[in-house]
């Protein structure tokens, strides 16, 4: 609450401009948690998709030949299985962040956090509008190391409304996923380090940066 | 240190309408309750400080509707932005000369 009084220091006032700045203008209230939550999502993602891949493989060793149903099958399980990791991460995050932003006695939907959401999701929805015409046209080898560049893309893209951090994690997957490019065998890998480990990772450094101190 | 005491605007007296102007200064345009939410402000309190700002012509109303809620959007103009920015820099004067 802001008390209205003529007494105010000079450097209370300009401390308080800066601190409505950035407020105004950045959502700064990502929790730790939402980072680890959405890194043990994948990974959990990454082990279910390995199990059916290897199960395939099995079938198809039995056989010995190649059947199309089986192979759709697959593909279908994999793509709903992408889905559902990518909502129910996402939900989790959301669910984390609002915990904080409770706590922290603030409104989760103010203009600096649609801008952040906004900035995030355009790169991520142009690109998850890519890898579907990949898919369609069976192009699988593109699917990994694009999910990971487009995500980088929207970090970079959002963290001029968030924590700088974030700006690091969105470089860092770019590259992965340029890395990728050239690995078409190991994108489950890349998948799993860049959407898995590395969410693990930056969520627990957050996590102490930022969320450790404050009381609960 | 006189000469700047006197170059602070006496209508930046008021923490509020600091408070207004400050967010107003990085963003092209907000709504009521968007200002109501980041400075913490009664209805009622934040309206009269809006008018005072508006009346010297610092900031400029825009009445919309979304759907058919009214939706009120402040913006500064350029004469709010330059008082603004004076104000601060009156403000960072007299800080270093008490350091």
């Amino acid at each position: 609450m802001i008390i209205d009084t003529n007494e105010n220091k000079p450097q209370d006032t300009l401390k308080d401009i800066r601190n409505i700045m950035e407020r105004s203008t950045r959502f700064l209230s990502l929790s730790g948690w939402s980072g680890i939550w959405a890194g043990l999502v994948a990974l959990g993602g990454c082990i279910i998709s390995f199990a059916l891949l290897q199960n395939y493989y099995q079938r198809y060793d039995l056989r010995g030949t190649f059947n199309t149903d089986d192979y759709l099958n697959l593909r279908n399980n994999l793509f709903y299985l992408g889905i559902s990791v990518f909502v129910i991460a996402l939900a989790g995050a959301y669910l984390f962040t609002l915990r904080k932003v409770k706590k922290q006695g603030l409104n989760v939907w103010n203009t600096a956090s649609k801008r952040f959401l906004a900035n995030l999701l355009i790169p991520i929805f142009a690109g998850g509008w890519m890898i579907i015409s990949f898919l369609y046209f069976g192009d699988w080898q593109y699917v990994a190391p694009s999910c990971l560049v487009f995500y980088g893309l929207g970090l970079i893209n959002a963290s001029k409304f968030t924590l700088d951090d974030i700006r690091y994690l969105g470089f860092i997957e770019v590259a992965l996923g340029g890395i990728c490019l050239f690995f078409p065998a190991l994108g489950l890998y890349f998948w799993s380090l860049g959407f898995g480990i590395l969410h693990i990772i930056y969520g627990i450094v957050m996590w102490r940066k930022y969320d450790k101190n404050e009381k609960n | 240190m006189r000469k700047e005491i006197e170059q602070l605007n006496k209508i930046f007296d008021s923490r509020l309408r600091i408070g207004i102007m400050s967010a107003l200064v990085v963003n092209e345009s907000m709504n009521f309750n968007e200002l109501k939410a980041l400075i913490d402000a009664t209805d009622g309190n934040l309206a009269t400080h809006l008018k005072t700002l508006e009346d010297n012509g610092f900031i400029k109303v825009q009445k919309g509707f979304i759907g058919r809620k009214t939706n009120t959007l402040y913006a500064i103009t350029k004469a709010g932005e330059k008082a603004f920015r004076s104000h601060l820099d009156a403000l960072e004067k007299i800080i270093k000369n008490l350091g």
